[in-house]
């Protein structure tokens, strides 16, 4: 057992982990926020995708003892109180969401988009987000949501 | 419509909020104290018998708590239908595909339970294995089932009208061989079930199933315990698609009798990995395809034979085989058609329904054939298309097809009209065709897809509402939403019918101790059937509130009005009351009385004619034109699908948000289809269960998508709905490769189109 150190949404937590438990295990099954999907396990579909230092990465590709004093932030970290990120929001208004199996992972990947650059091209978007399948939407809706709300958190 | 107030609102899903801040539960999201996990061991051989199964090993490890192999289930078998019975929770004397299950073990954690999965020893004899479906017909070939013949595992055989006499009397007659991939549904929600057995006899779990009563139904017969003693708790379902989520799995069954076992509840996830080594995928299909045109290209006889890889069990396989046959003479009038279909067993995993179900396979044949024969007779395809389609039937008329499907509306002549009025067909000759290695290409597909499936037996299907005291109601219902969008448009519906705001109506997921019985969701069915059944109910609670509004006003029920939220008098509307009164009146009127509306469904209701293939599969029928343009690089066979322009008639868009979701996202899982997507198999061994190498669209392979409404308004549909999404995934594969065909002047017949097929055909045309 290894001791981590771990911020997530701004909550600081100490954990023992086995050496071969993953970033996701340790999200869904010691803090228990199953917002954070598993989809593939091997970081093909991007269901898993948190914020580590404010980067997405596939927590399922993560062990957790690498996230050792990281900051992580998961979907359950995006809404202030009861109200949603305006990438959350855009995603309701925009039908941006069917299953919602890749929503949260989808919605980070956006987040860390956005983060670097507010402004981004429909091509961007399609980049930003190209590690992240969805099986329902066909992406119009994903792409569609993800600018708005690049225009409502003040980018054009 | 104008008088329609939340019907055709541009208003989100009803289960956004909970969907993007991470609080809506999948099956995988559960958990129990004390809880066990499951893991099973599977075959490496796709046929062999089992010789012995020894366990101890893994009893012995520490944290094991349970181990089931096939026996333990006592030879229960389950199918689609009472002969088919022939597939068991665990393999118990031999394995017909890779990767089927053989035991189960529920340990104290997931990793303890593989691990005592890897200890159990399986004496196998390796068997000769069958994995082509043509081959596996063939006199002496190794036999999957001992209860067929010659591996058929379905075989139909019909014959509408004369086709000989109108083959000898055509004017053009083609023959061609196409072939469907083995293309599967892709969710990214591995199937999870959370069971638990109660000592007293009651099993609960929660399940990712899309069809929940199936399940009800198998748990109830395998464990021999009553229904009234089966709850199968609905969780939200990742992504279904048809197959896997709508039946049963071994390692369901496994977690609910080593629950029994153990007296503790138990957990099974399945990896991608196995979900994408076994899942009940589409079938590949061999289509033989003969068709027959006069010299104005009208369409005299169709017949074609079907050989579909069935893999190792029956499944759902007799309907597959049905739906690939019974819409021959849609959407293009035709007199003659006949319909030879087989579904044989070999030793590849199992062939199943997918999102499109049947129709996919033979309507991608024989559009890619009727415009070979066009271009053969310097016909436009357009042209061609407009001269046989089905012409709308006028109001209170029926089209009936020579097997006696009916329709009341059709769309497809003016749904190519406007598909040929955008700019992408229209421009096609002003845009560049070629640019370097680059050629570019337009194509066009004229399709259909029926609605509310109709189906052998368990039609049944019901909404309950239930009106709060404070004005807003539960919607009640057995209907499944796994991503459509299905819960929205209920709750629309119910708002609808009530007058009331759409946030007043809350819907309850499936709790099989609680809600109606009901299908499923598959075949298109739940807009268009709960939905009715959801609008039935609502009239009945709204019947109710009438006559407390009269009697409080001293008028008659059928003066009075409710609308959004507002109860009035028609002859005055000034004389009103909002909603929230009349239900306290209702609810405190002291007669004791509980306002619930129930309803079921009526549409559909006739069982499928599987034998003959004569009369309807569905209530009604969508149509849709599909244009699309690509490039194909010359030299690398790489294709980039720039642009698709959908014109569906959907009759009625209930929710359009929805709906222009589901029709995309149809339309993209074809293009997969067309494109991408196909398992490669060596001797029964899926070489690409990843989706590394299961290659499905990612958004960067997405065409620019513009969607036109043909708005028809079907009698056999609440508000004239019909269905959205399985219409567009089989009019994307034929778009797409009309499109690859006007790049290359090359046809392909076979699916996926991928580069090597690209350059290789390419190599041979020079």
């Amino acid at each position: 057992m290894k001791e981590i150190h771990l911020t997530v949404n701004n909550q600081p937590y100490r954990l023992s982990v086995l050496p071969h438990r993953t970033l996701l295990d340790v999200i869904r099954e010691d803090l228990g926020l199953t917002g954070t999907k598993e989809g593939c396990g091997l970081g093909e579909c991007g269901a898993c995708t948190v914020l580590m230092d404010g980067k997405a990465v596939n927590s399922c590709l993560v062990l957790a003892a690498e996230a050792d004093g990281r900051e992580i932030t998961t979907v359950e970290g995006l809404a202030d109180g009861d109200k949603l990120h305006p990438i959350q929001q855009a995603f309701v208004d925009h039908g941006g969401l069917q299953c919602g199996f890749c929503t949260p992972g989808m919605i980070m990947s956006a987040k860390a988009l956005l983060d670097e650059n507010p402004t981004p091209t429909e091509e961007e978007i399609k980049q930003g987000i190209a590690g992240n399948l969805c099986r329902c939407t066909g992406y119009a809706k994903i792409i569609e949501s993800i600018k708005a709300a690049a225009k409502n958190m003040g980018g054009k | 419509m104008s008088e329609l107030s939340v019907i055709g609102g541009r208003v989100p899903r009803v289960d956004a909020m909970e969907k993007v801040t991470g609080q809506a539960k999948y099956a995988a999201d559960y958990s129990l104290p004390d809880m066990l996990w499951c893991k099973l061991l599977r075959s490496p051989y796709p046929h062999a018998r089992i010789l012995n199964i020894d366990t101890s090993k893994a009893e012995r490890l520490p944290g094991v708590k349970g181990i089931v192999t096939g026996k333990d289930f006592g030879g229960w078998s389950w199918g689609w239908m009472p002969a088919t019975r022939d597939e068991t929770p665990l393999a118990v004397d031999k394995v017909r595909y890779m990767a089927e299950a053989v035991a189960g073990v529920a340990a104290v954690d997931e990793d303890t339970a593989e691990q005592a999965a890897g200890l159990i020893k399986v004496d196998y004899e390796e068997l000769p294995g069958i994995f082509d479906p043509e081959e596996a017909m063939k006199d002496g070939a190794p036999k999957v089932h001992d209860y067929v013949k010659n591996n058929i595992s379905v075989e139909y055989h019909w014959n509408f009208g004369d086709v000989e006499k109108a083959f000898a009397e055509s004017h053009l007659v083609r023959e061609d061989r196409f072939r469907t991939a083995r293309a599967t549904h892709g969710y990214l929600e591995p199937p999870a079930i959370l069971a638990y057995y109660d000592p007293t006899g009651y099993i609960t779990v929660w399940a990712s199933k899309q069809s929940p009563y199936f399940h009800y139904r198998h748990l109830a017969a395998c464990f021999k315990v009553p229904l009234s003693r089966v709850r199968v708790i609905q969780p939200f379902i990742g992504g279904g698609f048809g197959g896997t989520k709508n039946d049963s799995l071994g390692g369901d069954f496994c977690a609910v009798l080593l629950s029994k076992m153990t007296g503790k509840p138990v957990k099974y996830v399945e990896s991608m990995e196995e979900e994408l080594a076994t899942s009940r995928r589409r079938h590949s299909m061999i289509i033989y395809s003969k068709m027959g045109v006069d010299k104005d290209g009208l369409l005299k006889a169709v017949q074609q034979r079907v050989v579909a890889d069935g893999g190792g069990y029956t499944a759902i396989g007799p309907l597959s085989m049905y739906l690939v046959g019974f819409m021959t003479a849609i959407p293009y009038k035709l007199p003659h058609f006949k319909y030879d279909g087989y579904r044989a067993f070999t030793n590849n995993p199992i062939g199943a329904a997918m999102r499109g179900h049947g129709v996919t396979h033979s309507r991608f044949a024989a559009e890619i054939q009727m415009e070979m024969l066009a271009e053969e007779l310097g016909i436009d395809p357009v042209e061609m298309r407009l001269r046989n389609a089905i012409d709308n039937p006028k109001p209170g008329e029926i089209y009936e097809t020579v097997n006696e499907v009916t329709i009341e509306t059709c769309g497809l002549k003016q749904a190519i009209k406007e598909a040929v009025k955008d700019p992408l067909w229209r421009d096609r000759d002003k845009m560049p065709k070629k640019e370097g290695v680059i050629s570019w290409g337009t194509g066009i597909s004229g399709t259909s897809y029926l609605g509310g499936a109709r189906q052998m037996g368990h039609q049944a299907c019901a909404a309950i509402i239930r009106l709060c005291e404070d004005g807003t109601v539960n919607l009640i219902t057995g209907a499944t939403d796994c991503g459509q969008g299905s819960d929205t448009v209920l709750c629309m519906i119910t708002a609808e019918e009530l007058g009331i705001k759409l946030d007043d109506v809350a819907i309850k997921r499936v709790d099989t101790a609680y809600t109606p019985v009901d299908p499923g969701s598959y075949g298109s069915r739940v807009t268009i059937l709960a939905g009715q059944a959801t609008q039935k109910a609502a009239r009945q609670v709204k019947k109710q509130l009438l006559e407390v509004a009269a009697q409080n006003w001293q008028v008659k029920p059928e003066d009075v009005e409710i609308r959004l939220g507002e109860v009035f008098l028609k002859s005055d509307p000034e004389k009103k009351m909002p909603f929230i009164k009349l239900a306290r009146i209702a609810c405190y009127s002291g007669t004791g009385a509980v306002i619930l509306g129930t309803g079921y469904s009526s549409y559909g209701i006739e069982p499928l004619d599987l034998a003959t293939g004569t009369g309807n599969g569905g209530c009604s029928y969508s149509f849709t034109a599909h244009t699309a343009r690509v490039g194909v690089d010359m030299e690398t066979g790489q294709i980039t699908t720039t642009d698709f322009t959908i014109a569906s008639d959907c009759g009625r868009l209930l929710s359009p948000i929805q709906a222009e979701g589901q029709i995309e996202g149809g339309a993209i899982q074809g293009l997969g289809q067309a494109l991408y997507e196909d398992f490669i198999m060596d001797m029964g061994k899926t070489l690409n269960p990843t989706f590394l190498d299961y290659k499905m669209p990612h958004a960067l392979d997405v065409p620019n998508i513009k969607l036109i409404d043909i708005v028809t308004d079907d009698p056999f549909g609440p508000f004239g709905a019909k269905e959205a999404s399985e219409g567009s995934i089989v009019s994307a594969p034929p778009a797409v490769v009309s499109a690859i065909h006007d790049a290359t002047g090359i046809w392909f017949k076979e699916l996926p189109v991928t580069p090597e097929k690209i350059i290789k055909a390419l190599k041979e045309k020079k």
